[in-house]
């Protein structure tokens, strides 16, 4: 049933500053409010249990896409749109591109922001698996001052995060160190665009000769929550990249993760599927 | 519980200053208080685009924003596509080409086709799936949709 709009408070603050005074000063009470891609779905489907929100979509201090000789640094409030645009993600960050792109649909994509997709928590979010393979940090804020963190770590549990409630996230960091690196992304879903995924794929690799330098692979609706697949890339360090080595990262990734049967596809789908796509992966990484 | 306040926009280059509970969907307020019914409901979730409309020059569902962030902001629906009575070459073309059936989803497609050609005067067929692919037909008309703004393309 539709919410009663008239118990709902979005208020509009002008500068980060206000927002963060108005979370600091009643702890949980204000929530923020960004593109409305997801709450707007949730509010007119009557689940949207949490009354009072602070509407962070006008404040410039968290849009924009910062290019320095290390780090490409992305405001919270940075669109699929702004993502799929900017010309040094398309050429050192394929995957995020690309999850921007198969994010919805353009209306869709010209709201939703990668901020929002990061503490909305969804396991089936699109952009996630792709910031963990990249190694994204993230930055929160509050009054009392700022916070860089490895993204890798910060949920711990379905919809639950590393921050408190008088934190905003406001920042996206990636390090320009993907140049050698192999890219392979693959949201699995039920149709090219518009469509949830049923697992979602991000991984890269760096190869020394035959073997496995490095390797960085993160899922999306295989678990509570988009992980990295760390006993599988330690399965796969160091490892020569031949059919041996295939099978046992395969193995291991079939014990890594932990998919469940919903609406949108069932848990053993999702395995055989998580696992042909690190099998494809690895496949196109070794040729 | 709260109250309205005033939220000052632009609809089609009219004025317009409303009362309006913050959390308020655009498409109520366009379909309800402005009586432009011209927009459509189809899911009331994001998937179906046929409540899109263009928000400073972007396609938005307006079924996803709240009236607190139209505040300052120039929409464009359906009924501010043509110019007086002439209509915009992929209206016609939707006309001449079979590109409307049952209707509800044609506001959207072409709201979506219009921002497509603005921004991208010659798009390729992909480029134009992809301006598409956000807004549904369940008369399975697509062809006929696809083939329509091809032609207004042409023009």
């Amino acid at each position: 049933m539709r919410a009663y709009i008239p118990s709902y408070q979005l208020t509009t603050v002008t500068s980060l500053d206000d927002a963060l005074a108005l979370i600091a000063e009643e702890p949980g009470v204000w929530r923020p409010f960004a593109g409305g891609t997801d709450l707007m779905v949730l509010l007119e489907a009557g689940k949207l249990p949490h009354r009072n929100y602070v509407n962070i979509w006008p404040l410039r201090e968290l849009r924009g896409i910062e290019i320095d000789s290390d780090h490409v640094t992305l405001g919270a409030l940075t669109t699929y749109t702004d993502v799929q645009a900017n010309p040094v993600l398309q050429q050192e960050f394929p995957m995020l591109c690309q999850a921007a792109s198969e994010t919805g649909g353009l209306a869709i994509q010209n709201r939703g922001t990668l901020g929002g997709n990061i503490v909305n928590a969804s396991p089936a979010a699109d952009s996630p698996p792709a910031l963990l393979a990249y190694d994204a940090e993230i930055e929160l804020v509050s009054r009392g001052g700022s916070r860089w963190i490895p993204y890798n770590g910060f949920h711990t549990g379905y919809k639950q995060m590393n921050m408190r409630v008088d934190e905003l996230l406001t920042r996206i960091r990636l390090p320009r160190t993907t140049s050698d690196l192999k890219h392979y992304y693959r949201k699995v879903g039920t149709r090219k665009a518009q469509a949830i995924s049923k697992v979602c794929f991000a991984a890269v690799l760096r190869r020394d000769g035959v073997r496995v330098a490095e390797t960085r692979i993160a899922l999306g609706s295989v678990a509570p929550i988009v992980l990295r697949a760390k006993q599988t890339e330690d399965a796969l360090r160091g490892q020569e990249l031949n059919d041996e080595t295939v099978r046992l990262a395969r193995e291991t990734l079939l014990r890594e993760i932990a998919p469940i049967d919903d609406v949108r596809s069932t848990a053993s789908y999702r395995l055989r599927v998580a696992a042909n796509l690190l099998v494809d992966f690895l496949m196109t990484a070794r040729s | 519980m709260t109250t309205k306040t005033a939220i000052e926009f632009t609809v089609n280059g009219e004025s317009h200053t409303l009362e309006v509970f913050p959390m308020a969907r655009l498409l109520d307020v366009l379909r309800e208080e402005l009586r432009l019914t011209g927009t459509k409901e189809g899911c009331g979730e994001g998937e179906c685009g046929a409540c899109t409309v263009r928000l400073n020059g972007e396609i938005v569902n307006s079924c996803l924003v709240p009236m607190a962030q139209v505040a300052g902001a120039n929409i464009t629906t359906i009924e501010g596509v043509a110019h007086g009575d002439e209509l915009h070459a992929v209206q016609q073309a939707f006309i001449e080409h079979g590109g409307a059936q049952c209707g509800i989803c044609t506001p959207g497609m072409i709201l979506a086709a219009v921002d497509l050609l603005e921004r991208n005067p010659q798009p390729t067929e992909a480029d134009i799936r992809n301006g598409l692919a956000g807004n549904l037909c369940r008369c399975t008309g697509y062809m006929k949709i696809f083939e329509s703004v091809v032609r207004a393309c042409q023009k």
